[in-house]
């Protein structure tokens, strides 16, 4: 005989199982980083240049790297991700052309990074001739979060009731006033959640930036946007696998700073999404 | 004659939702319009400030002018600002309540903070609900209740200085004390404006209104002096719908 009570029971404890198996992963994951990488963070250890082939000193070219890198892609994917989803979801009439855009651009979210980095190195390193530079690299990691920056966009826009819309409308407001002053204004936090995202991603993922900027070793921090650079991601990679007898504190001390760096980022968006929040009268 | 309506159909897809009307509105009335649900009524409102359009798929043929300009030559800013409208459920802007005054008249442009703050007064004193909120000025509009975030409404209208105001059930959601108190401002209202109420109680429009018009299925049926609707109507159909045999 079935006991309700009892199968509740069961599909709590599943569910439960699923949470922990989520949860606790990410835990040990970032338990361990800490344990490991704690004892090498010190003053030295963030803005020094590495010494003796990376096997000692710090990593402050690799931290500078990814903060030109992923300031570069928000500051170019931001701005063209918020007018292609203001034009997506406002005025680009629902046809047949629009639905296939917007599946595409889900669907690009989805590309495999080294793929973006394969096509960053062929239009901006070799044909814009841009070289392997910060340019090229943040343009790259640009287009690689452009998907996720229209997609949260376009959703953050959707979400302002259609009724706002109407009442700015039927009081004279331009179809542009309505979009200025009502519907973006209650869409900030959404877009806000999209743009960590891309932060996140940006400042994690390697590939994208392997062909297009990443430098094995500078002994010099980049004078412009059209040298090389070091990146945390990279740099990881490369004294976990092309550099030998590397101090394992050395290499969770890199990963250490590269999940700092990224979460406080995210923290950054997170409290300027408060408080626009904050300010939301509805 | 303020509003002239001549041989309009609409049709949203396959579905003809007003069929062949013609009728005029007189300056400085309150039209009152009855109707059971999905009769055409706030369908024939929306096109009188072409909100229609916003739709997909909707059709309209016949002419509709205002102080014979026809609505579909005057751009849809200004043919909006001539026409007000006052939604079925009180719907605020996440604005302060100042602000939501101030929205229209903002959005004409070319207006000092100081005149601003003039308009915002004077529409709230006409809505009557100055008294209730002059010292929380700038608090959310959503801090308010059901009724006055409808007299809100009101205000917020008036402001923009309309010559025509539709009110689309403007009482649907409120309790009967708010209502009293809309309808207060309507009478008002009405030396000033030409008011055109959708309703669906039969009661607040013979209250209200001047004339009274009873729409069915997408027609309209009957068009008269509300006292003659309401104790001898000429159809059958109205007689039926105001005794609340159907509808």
């Amino acid at each position: 005989m079935r006991n309700p009570q009892r199968t509740e029971k069961i599909a709590f404890f599943f569910l439960l199982l699923a949470t922990l198996l989520i949860v606790v992963p990410v835990g040990l994951i970032i338990v361990v980083i800490i344990q490991k990488g704690a004892p090498a963070i010190n003053w030295q250890f963030l803005t020094d240049m590495p010494r003796q082939g990376m096997r000692a000193g710090g990593i402050f070219p690799a931290i500078v790297g990814t903060i030109y890198l992923v300031s570069g892609a928000i500051l170019f994917a931001l701005p063209i991700g918020l007018l292609a989803a203001v034009y997506l979801s406002e005025y680009a009439k629902d046809n047949f052309l629009t639905r296939i855009i917007k599946l595409a651009i889900v669907n690009l979210a989805g590309v495999p990074s080294v793929v973006y980095g394969l096509f960053g190195l062929a239009l901006f390193v070799v044909f814009f001739k841009f070289g392997a530079s910060i340019l090229s690299g943040a343009l790259t990691l640009g287009i690689m979060i452009l998907p996720i920056i229209i997609t949260a966009s376009r959703e953050a826009l959707e979400s302002v009731p259609y009724s706002f819309r109407e009442v700015s409308l039927s009081l004279g407001a331009s179809k542009w006033q309505t979009i200025r002053n009502i519907v973006l204004p209650n869409a900030i936090p959404g877009i806000l959640t999209g743009t960590i995202l891309g932060l996140g991603r940006a400042a994690g993922e390697t590939a994208p930036i392997l062909f297009t900027v990443a430098a094995f070793y500078l002994p010099q921090l980049p004078q412009s946007i059209f040298n090389q650079a070091m990146a945390l991601p990279y740099h990881l990679y490369v004294i976990s696998t092309q550099v030998p007898n590397v101090d394992e504190k050395i290499r969770y001390g890199t990963a250490l700073v590269l999940l700092a760096l990224v979460l406080f980022m995210n923290l950054i968006a997170i409290i300027i999404r408060y408080r626009f929040r904050k300010k939301k009268k509805w | 004659m303020k509003i002239s309506v001549r041989d309009l159909n609409i049709w949203f897809g396959e579905i003809h939702s007003l069929k062949n009307l013609s009728m005029d509105v007189q300056t400085n009335e309150i039209l009152s319009i009855i109707g059971p649900a999905r009769s055409g009524k706030t369908t024939f409102l929306r096109e009188l400030n072409r909100l229609n359009e916003l739709e997909r798929n909707v059709k309209a043929s016949g002419s509709v002018t205002i102080d014979r300009s026809n609505i579909k030559k005057i751009n849809t800013e200004s043919l909006r600002r001539r026409v007000g409208m006052v939604f079925a459920l009180p719907l605020p802007l996440p604005l302060s309540i100042s602000d939501n005054v101030a929205y229209g008249a903002k959005m004409c442009g070319g207006k000092s903070k100081a005149k601003l703050k003039q308009i915002v007064e004077q529409a709230l004193k006409k809505a009557y609900l100055w008294d209730e909120v002059k010292d929380r000025l700038e608090t959310s509009a959503f801090k308010l209740s059901g009724g006055q975030q409808q007299r809100l409404c009101i205000a917020r209208t008036l402001a923009v200085e309309p010559e025509v105001i539709l009110f689309d059930e403007p009482c649907s959601g409120l309790d009967p004390i708010s209502t009293a108190k809309v309808e207060e401002a309507m009478l008002k209202l009405k030396n000033d404006y030409t008011i055109i109420l959708v309703t669906n109680n039969v009661k607040q429009a013979a209250r209200v209104g001047d004339r009274t018009a009873f729409f069915l299925s997408g027609e309209l049926v009957e068009l008269d002096k509300t006292d003659r609707i309401f104790t001898t109507p000429r159809d059958q159909r109205t007689d039926d719908y105001i005794r609340g045999k159907f509808g």
